[in-house]
């Protein structure tokens, strides 16, 4: 039963990390248009060339 | 900006206060935010077609188009004004109307709504890693493992929860507070408590711990208050998005020279021009031009009335055919708009004693839930002398029994109910808005505007000769007044052609006159040509010498009014017609829709009279209205519906927001409601039936975290699948 020792922090840092990603998520405003953002993805406007 | 901002050692508050004013209006002022509404833009094409054009302009710094709530905001230079950029998107052949940056502003981040999803997070996180331990021990982790994993369970559980529980802490104590008790004062002691005692238990390396019971308790609760800000948010935006769209401006004359300026920098004395089709923005007396106005949303009557030099105007009159130029009298929160409000405040004191279905069920169920748990401690405690199992027992009991599905049983439904309604147009923006809708035995219209389009149509012109339909076309089509182009259309859908005339002039306010084989010849009201008035709406047309003709109108029905009235008759609802119109004019809409019950002229204080008589025999009263003369009746009804067309005022008195053009929904909607609720009550009996099994084994001490887990999350399920099969 050692690897308890690894595999709890693991799992509980892994886990951590998923809800960071949540929070950093919604604190940048991503669910403000999913809709547009589904779309844009498709766009080819800023293919060549980053948007300024 | 901050540098100036930092408060100065200054003995005087307003000397320090006027630097910081100062250095705020500076700040302000140099990027001009416009917000454009675009309610026809559906594709990624569409995005990218209209940034590329907005962004193209050299004095746009950025652009953005939002799809999910079809919108741009665009952020420019301050010359650069919502009418150009408005007319840029127009001219790539899109829809385009602008909006009130002001009143957009306040939803621009909903702050609750991102609070609340964080928290949801965060408990949906620590729930699912203390439900994975939690199954470990429950399949027979033992001895120093199940403690440790415990102890674990302890570390992610108490910081979760002081953290995603706040908003039930918060509420639970308001209540406390002022002596009551609401759904989460059960809640909140049934956390605290399977808290302590599973600390207790883990201290002492026990076998039962209630962490996970804790955890996801409050990880579905969160889930339904949750759903049910958002329903409340989507409502909310919908409505201020109907808000925003009319922007209130007015064009001032200084020395003789016109500005734009927004309605709220207007002063007492100021002089305003108001165009043809424009709406008064404040209280005042005319003092160049003449004109007919239109009245029908203060006061219901459909006829348009003169208006001349000397006349008093009130805000939120239309000017239909010449310009004037008002002086004003009254501005802002002093106009007789913005004085309805306080009939508006008197009524709805009426309407805060509604107590909601969940409400009453908290009412039932927290002392009940209380008591159990307090009998199950004592006969516990006096069986076996022993606190720890008394209170093992007593936190199961609490748990068992904690409203879980309770939580759910309103949200889920009110969000399944709330988006199909909005599908058919509706918005529904009270959270009991739905409950009071199904209550409802006694539906009042008002007429004007809301039964009727307020657009005059010509009733007699087939019978007319038609030499004189062809004069009466050629003198109306040059006309914007409501009913020459009534005239105008009518005729034109008749395969009318109009006579040949000469010198036509339109005459502010009296009608339209010209020349026809060396015979003048004039079109409008009764007393500039010479006839008598008719009860009803009729405009008159005079040829030469001869005697005028009177050519009459009805308003036209809104789509759907006859299906509305006749779907709430045959819902054995009783059907009331309250108009400010004349006599004449609203018996015979009312004969014509088959209303049985009718009253005309009604005052807006007769209205909201004649509601709350009705509420005192006891009926639950529906008003659907649209005019200022309604707000007191709609702030005053059991429930109330407002077309989108209806006034400010109107909107926000009423409950639920109509966005189409159609009645119809109406009476759908009174049906959707009474299944909502009955589904409601459905979710109540399914939790108690829940309670009614686990109880028992929670009070005789045989429930473990198991059984407790798998009560909560069967009958959480059940009861949001139920909401689904809302129809």
């Amino acid at each position: 039963m050692n690897i308890l020792t690894y595999l709890i922090p693991i799992s509980l840092i892994l886990g951590g990390v998923g809800l960071v990603a949540f929070v950093y998520t919604v604190r940048s405003n991503q669910y403000d248009d999913p809709e547009g953002d589904a779309r844009r993805i498709l766009s080819d406007d800023w293919d060549d060339h980053p948007k300024p | 900006m901050t540098a100036t901002m930092r408060p100065s050692p200054s003995a005087c508050p307003a000397c320090a206060a006027a630097p910081a004013a100062e250095a705020l209006a500076a700040s302000a002022v140099p990027r001009a935010q416009i917000a454009l509404s675009l309610p026809t833009i559906h594709c990624s094409a569409c995005i990218s077609k209209i940034e590329r054009a907005l962004n193209a302009d050299n004095r746009v710094t950025s652009a953005r188009v939002n799809l999910t709530l079809k919108r741009a905001s665009i952020d420019a230079a301050p010359d650069v004004t919502a009418e150009e950029m408005r007319r840029l998107v127009e001219g790539l052949g899109y829809e385009a109307h602008e909006l009130d940056q002001g009143t957009l502003n306040a939803t621009a981040n909903d702050r609750a709504g991102r609070d609340l999803l964080m928290r949801l997070a965060v408990a949906g996180f620590a729930s699912m890693n203390v439900m994975l331990l939690s199954v470990s021990v429950w399949s027979g982790a033992e001895d120093a493992t199940r403690d440790m994993f415990h102890w674990i369970s302890a570390a992610i559980t108490l910081p979760a929860i002081a953290f995603s529980g706040v908003p039930f802490f918060r509420n639970a104590w308001a209540a406390l507070r002022n002596r009551r008790l609401n759904m989460d004062v059960p809640i909140v002691l049934a956390i605290v408590l399977a808290i302590i005692t599973s600390l207790w238990e883990t201290m002492l390396s026990g076998h039962h711990a209630y962490f996970d019971a804790a955890m996801a308790l409050t990880f579905f609760l969160l889930a339904g208050r949750y759903l049910d800000h958002r329903t409340r948010a989507i409502a909310r935006s919908a409505a201020e998005e109907l808000t925003a769209l009319e922007v209130p401006r007015a064009t001032r004359l200084v020395d003789g020279a016109e500005e734009v300026v927004n309605v709220a920098q207007l002063a007492v004395g100021d002089l305003i021009l108001v165009r043809p089709g424009g709406r008064m923005p404040v209280d005042g007396e005319i003092v160049r031009g003449t004109s007919e106005i239109d009245r029908s949303l203060l006061t219901g009557e459909t006829l348009p009335v003169f208006a001349g030099v000397g006349q008093a105007v009130s805000a939120g009159e239309v000017n239909l055919t010449g310009p004037l130029t008002l002086r004003a009298t009254a501005v802002g929160a002093e106009t007789s708009l913005h004085r309805m409000a306080d009939l508006v405040a008197i009524a709805e004191s009426g309407r805060s004693r509604y107590t909601s279905l969940a409400d009453s069920a908290a009412k039932l169920y927290a002392p009940g839930v209380h008591i159990l748990a307090g009998l199950s401690f004592m006969g516990w405690y006096l069986y076996t002398w022993d606190v720890r199992t008394a209170l093992n027992i007593a936190a199961a009991v609490l748990i068992i029994t904690c409203p879980c599905a309770l939580g759910l049983a309103v949200p889920a439904v009110t969000t399944a109910a709330s988006g199909r309604l909005f599908r058919r147009g509706m918005l529904i923006k009270h959270e009991t808005a739905l409950e009071r809708l199904a209550q409802v035995d006694t539906v009042v219209f008002d007429k004007t505007g809301t039964l009727t389009t307020g657009m005059p149509q010509a009733t007699n012109l087939e019978t007319l000769p038609r030499p004189v339909v062809e004069l009466a076309l050629a003198l109306a089509q040059g006309s914007s007044h409501p009913l020459a182009q009534s005239i105008t259309r009518t005729a034109r859908a008749a395969g009318i052609v109009a006579a040949d005339l000469t010198d036509l002039t339109e005459v502010p306010g009296y009608g339209t006159k010209a020349r026809y084989q060396n015979q003048e010849v004039r079109l409008g009201r009764a007393s500039w040509t010479g006839a008598q008035g008719l009860s009803e709406t009729a405009t008159f047309l005079k040829v030469g010498e001869g005697a005028p003709v009177a050519i009459t109108f009805a308003d036209a029905l809104r789509p759907g009014a006859a299906e509305a009235v006749q779907g709430l008759m045959d819902q054995g609802k009783r059907v009331i017609l309250m108009s400010g119109d004349t006599t004449p004019a609203v018996e015979a809409l009312a004969t014509r829709l088959g209303i049985p019950q009718w009253m005309a002229e009604a005052l807006p204080a007769d209205k909201a009279a004649r509601v709350a008589a009705l509420t005192a025999e006891g009926a639950h009263v529906l008003m659907v209205g649209d005019g200022l003369n309604d707000t007191a009746a709609l702030a005053g009804a059991h429930v109330s519906i407002s077309p989108a067309t209806a006034l400010d005022a109107a909107r926000v008195a009423s409950d639920i927001v109509l966005l189409g053009n159609d009645l119809s929904p109406i009476a759908a909607a009174c049906m959707t409601a009474k299944s909502a609720t009955r589904r409601i009550r459905e979710n109540f009996r399914i939790a108690t039936i829940y309670n009614i099994i686990a109880v028992p084994l929670a009070v005789a001490g045989l429930c473990s975290p198991l059984i407790a887990a798998l009560a909560m999350s069967l009958s959480s399920i059940t009861v949001s699948l139920n909401a689904l099969r809302l129809r």
